[in-house]
C-alpha cells in the first residue's frame, strides 16, 4: 500500500541523515521524500511517500520515526482530507510546428512552458501524483529529454470532514 | 601534529574565562561522573589538558585500546545502571569505538561517548585523522551530536546524559571539534534544554493494564517472559511479588538473567536457542504470554510461526517501537517496567488457576533437565561453571564473552540478583567479556568479578591485562579454553558435516606466562582434581588471576533449537541423543 507520512522535525544537524538512514536500514521502500522549512523557525517538515506491504510494517515506520529524538510528530495522512502536490519539470523534444500542439496538451493540466529552445521546450507542472503521471504519459511520444520531480509534499486541509475514519497507528495516543 | 598553545586556568574559578574543554569538564562534574574510560590523541588534547587541570575530580581509566575503553564503560553501566563515559580522539580513536557503540545500542546500555573531531574549518576536507563520526554512528546510536559552537557545548552534554540514561537507555555520541574545545568562552553559556521530541512514556495506561489482568484471570497457561527491561527499570522486586502472588512461571531472556532468582521454584530458566526445554515449551504452549521488557529477539523466538502460537500476547515495554515489531501483540502496554508491574499488582485481584499448568511444567523439568556427560577423567566446561557457581556462592558478578562458554555460563551459573550478569546479547561481540569485567570491577570493587571468556574472544582484547596490573583490580579471568572457536566449531560439526574451516586454534600463547608478563598470577587447570584443589582459593583471593582451564574441545552446547526451527523442535534434550 502506498502511504503518505509526514514528519515534523527539529532542524538540527544530522536529522535528515538520521531519518533517511533509518528508512534505509529498516528496508522501507521509499517512493519520494521531500523536506522543507515550515512556518515555525527551526522546524522542518518531511513528506515521505512509502510503499509498505501491510499495516504492521506501516506501524513500525511511524514508531521508528517517532522514536528519533529530533522528530516531533509523525502522521499518516493518507486517509485524511489533504492537499498534496508535487512539481515536475519535463523537457520534451519539439520544434516550431509542434509547440502549439504541446501547448494544447498541457493546458488542461494547468502546466506552463517555462523554457524554449530550438529543438525542445520545458514544461512545469504541479499537482497530484496521478496528474503528473498522466501528463508525462501524454508527453512521452514527443520524446522526454529530461525529467526532474520534487516528490510529494502535503498537509491536512483546514477542514476535516466528520465522517473520515481516522486511523491512528500510535498506541501512545 | 600541530600543537596549539593552550591557556592555563585554575579550577573552580567560575568567573574566569574557560575553554570549551573546561566547560566539558564542568558539565561532567555536574553529571556526577566519577570514572572516565578514555584514550588521548590529537583532537582531544585540549580535553586531556582540562582533565589534567581537573586533578582528581575523575578517575580516568586508560584502556590499551579504545574498544577496551567502551566495553569497560558498558560493564560499568550494566552494573551501576549509570551512564558509562568514554572519550576518544578523532578518526581512528572514534572508529575503534564503533563495535562498542553498536553493542551498547543493541543491548540498551547508557553510554555517553565524546569523540574529538578535527577543527571546524577543515571538517569535510579529509583532514588528518578526520572521520565522519556523525555519519558512521547515526545508525548505531540512540542519538548523536556534533557540537557546532562553544555556546552549545554545556547544553549538549546535559542532553546527552539525559537521553542516554532515560527511557530505553542507549549510547549517545558527542563529537567535539578541536577548535571548540580549545576556544575560550568569557560567559558561561546556558545549560537549559528542551527536547520536545523526546518524552518517554513512563506510566502505563491503566485501561491496558486492566485488559491484561482480565486476560490473566482467565488464563490457564500463563507465563512471564522477563527481559533486561526489568533490570533497567529496577523492577526485580516487583516482578517477584507479581509472579509469586499469581503463581506465574518466569522465563528469562539471556539479557534478563538475574531479574528473577534462578533458584526460585517458579523460574524456568532461560528461553531461546540454548534455553531449557521447559522454558521453551512454556513459551510454546502458553495461552497468555506476558513479556516484560524483552524485545522478542530471533535467538529467543526461534521460527516465529511456532512462537507462542496459541497465546494472547501482552507486551510491556518502554519503547513503543518494540511492541508488535516481531510478534503480533494483543495487549500493548507502553511503560517503564516498574510502574507497569506496580499497576499490575495494584489492579489484579483474581488469581488464575494454574495448578495443572505448573504440574505440566514440573513434569518437563523432571523429564528434561539440563544435562551433560561428566566422565571423571575429563574436564567438561559445564561442570567447571557449576563449580564456579558453587565456589562463589552464586554471588559473583559474571561477565562473559561470546560463544559456547557464554551459553554454559547462562545455563549453569544461576543468578539470584539483577545487575550481576554482563554479557553481549544483541550484537554478540567477541572481545567484550574481559574489558567489561574491568568496568564491572571498578563499579563494584568489593564484589568477586569473574570474566568467563573463550580462548578465542579473550585474544581479541587481552591487552587490557595491563589494567589489572595498573589498577590492581582483582578480576578473575576464567578462560574456558577448548582450543577452538567453539561455537563455530559446533555449528560446523552439526550443520557443515564436520568441516572445521578456520575454527580450531591449534596455536596459542601460554596464558600463564602471558599473565606473568603483566606481573599477574596465572594458573593452568587441566583436571577435575585441579579444579577442586585450586579453584576455590583462586576465586577467593583479592588478587587478579588468569585461570587457563583446559576443557574438552568436543563438548557442544545443548539443548538447542537449530536455525529455522521452532521452540518445540529442540534437539539434544536428552543424554541418549548424544553419545
Ligand atoms: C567479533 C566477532 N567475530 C566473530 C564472531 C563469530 N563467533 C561467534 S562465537 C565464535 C567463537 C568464539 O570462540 P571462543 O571465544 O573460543 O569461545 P567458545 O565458543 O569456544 O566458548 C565466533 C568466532 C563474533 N561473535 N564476534
Amino acid at each position: 500500500m502506498r502511504r503518505i507520512v509526514t514528519a515534523t522535525v527539529q532542524n538540527r544537524s544530522g536529522v535528515l541523515n538520521r531519518v533517511t538512514g533509518l528508512l534505509a536500514k529498516r528496508q522501507f521502500n521509499i517512493e519520494s521524500i521531500s523536506v522543507g522549512r515550515t512556518e515555525t523557525e527551526g522546524i522542518s517538515k518531511m513528506t515521505i511517500v512509502v510503499d509498505v506491504p501491510d499495516t504492521q510494517k506501516l506501524e513500525q515506520l511511524t514508531k521508528q520515526l517517532n522514536k528519533q529524538i529530533d522528530v516531533l510528530k509523525v502522521s499518516d495522512i493518507t486517509d485524511k482530507a489533504i492537499v498534496a502536490s508535487e512539481l515536475a519539470l519535463i523537457r520534451v523534444g519539439s520544434n516550431a510546428q509542434l509547440r502549439s500542439e504541446i501547448q494544447g496538451i498541457i493546458e488542461p493540466f494547468r502546466a506552463s512552458v517555462i523554457d524554449i529552445s530550438r529543438d525542445s521546450l520545458t514544461v512545469q507542472v504541479t499537482g497530484k501524483h496521478e496528474k503528473i503521471e498522466a501528463l508525462i504519459d501524454l508527453l512521452r511520444p514527443y520524446g522526454i529529454k529530461e525529467l526532474a520531480r520534487t516528490g510529494l509534499t502535503a498537509f491536512l486541509r483546514g477542514h476535516q470532514p466528520q465522517v473520515t475514519e481516522m486511523k491512528n497507528y500510535s498506541i501512545l495516543k | 601534529m600541530k600543537v596549539e598553545a593552550k591557556p592555563h586556568y585554575e579550577r573552580n574559578t567560575d568567573t574566569k574565562p574557560k575553554t570549551g574543554a573546561d566547560l566539558l569538564v564542568d558539565a561532567l562534574i555536574q553529571q556526577e561522573v566519577k570514572t572516565i574510560f578514555g584514550y588521548p590523541g590529537g583532537a582531544v588534547l585540549p580535553i586531556y589538558d582540562a582533565l589534567h587541570r581537573a586533578g582528581d575530580s575523575f578517575h580516568h581509566v586508560l584502556a590499551r585500546h579504545e574498544q577496551g575503553s567502551i566495553h569497560a564503560a558498558e560493564g560499568y553501566a550494566r552494573v551501576t545502571g549509570k551512564p558509562g563515559v568514554v572519550i576518544a580522539t578523532s578518526g581512528p580513536g572514534a572508529t575503534n569505538l564503533i563495535t562498542g557503540i553498536a553493542d551498547a545500542m543493541m543491548d540498551s546500555l547508557p553510554i555517553v561517548v565524546f569523540t574529538g573531531q578535527v577543527a571546524r574549518g577543515v571538517i569535510g576536507t579529509d583532514a588528518f585523522q578526520e572521520a565522519d563520526v556523525m555519519g558512521i554512528t547515526t545508525p548505531i546510536t540512540k542519538h548523536n551530536y556534533q557540537v557546532q559552537s562553544l555556546a552549545d557545548l554545556p547544553r549538549t552534554v546535559k542532553e546527552a546524559f539525559h537521553i542516554a540514561s532515560t527511557g530505553r537507555p542507549g549510547p549517545v555520541v558527542v563529537d567535539i571539534p578541536k577548535d571548540i574545545s580549545s576556544e575560550v568562552e568569557e560567559n558561561p553559556p546556558s545549560v537549559d534544554f528542551s527536547l520536545p521530541g523526546y518524552q518517554p512514556n513512563l506510566k502505563p495506561n491503566p485501561l491496558q493494564v486492566k485488559k491484561l489482568t482480565d486476560a490473566l484471570a482467565h488464563a490457564k497457561r500463563p507465563v512471564i517472559l522477563a527481559g533486561a527491561g526489568v533490570i533497567h527499570g529496577k523492577a526485580a522486586e516487583e516482578l517477584k511479588t507479581f509472579a509469586e502472588s499469581h503463581s506465574l512461571p518466569v522465563v528469562n531472556t539471556l539479557l534478563g538473567l538475574g531479574s528473577f532468582p534462578g533458584s526460585h521454584p517458579l523460574s524456568l530458566g532461560m528461553g531461546g536457542m540454548h534455553g531449557t526445554y521447559t522454558a521453551n515449551m512454556a513459551l510454546y504452549e502458553c495461552d497468555l504470554l506476558i513479556n516484560i521488557g524483552a524485545r522478542f529477539d530471533d535467538r529467543l523466538t526461534g521460527k516465529l510461526e511456532h512462537f507462542a502460537p496459541q497465546a494472547t500476547v501482552a507486551h510491556i515495554d518502554i519503547d513503543p517501537a518494540e511492541i508488535g515489531k516481531n510478534v503480533p501483540t494483543q495487549i500493548p502496554i507502553v511503560s517503564d517496567s516498574k510502574a507497569a508491574l506496580e499497576e499490575l499488582i495494584r489492579q489484579s485481584k483474581e488469581i488464575p488457576h494454574v495448578e495443572e499448568w505448573l504440574e505440566t511444567l514440573k513434569g518437563y523439568q523432571k523429564e528434561y533437565p539440563l544435562w551433560y556427560n561428566n566422565p571423571e577423567s575429563k574436564l567438561v566446561p559445564q561442570w567447571l561453571l557449576e563449580k564456579v557457581h558453587d565456589y562463589t556462592g552464586g554471588n559473583a558478578i559474571i561477565t562473559t564473552d561470546v560463544g559456547q562458554h557464554q551459553m554454559w555460563a547462562a545455563q549453569y551459573y544461576k543468578l539470584e540478583k539483577p545487575n550481576r550478569w554482563v554479557t553481549s546479547g544483541g550484537l554478540g561481540t567477541m572481545g567484550f567479556g574481559f574489558p567489561a569485567a574491568i568496568g564491572a570491577q571498578i563499579a563494584s570493587p568489593d564484589d568477586t568479578v569473574v570474566a568467563v571468556v573463550g580462548d578465542g574472544g579473550f585474544q581479541m582484547t587481552l591487552q587490557e591485562l595491563s589494567l589489572l596490573q595498573e589498577l590492581d583490580l582483582p578480576v578473575k579471568v576464567l578462560i574456558v579454553n577448548n582450543e577452538a572457536l567453539g561455537m563455530v566449531r559446533q555449528w560446523q560439526e552439526k550443520f557443515y558435516e564436520e568441516r572445521y574451516s578456520q575454527s580450531l586454534l591449534n596455536t596459542q600463547p601460554d596464558f600463564v606466562k602471558l599473565a606473568e608478563s603483566y606481573n599477574l598470577k596465572g594458573m593452568k587447570i587441566t583436571s577435575q582434581q585441579d579444579i577442586e584443589e585450586k579453584l576455590p582459593d583462586a576465586l577467593k583471593t583479592r588478587e587478579p588471576m588468569v585461570i587457563d582451564c583446559r576443557v574438552l574441545r568436543e563438548e557442544n552446547v545443548y539443548p538447542m533449537i537449530a536455525p529455522g526451527k521452532g521452540l518445540h523442535e529442540m534437539i539434544g534434550v536428552k543424554p541418549c541423543e548424544e553419545s
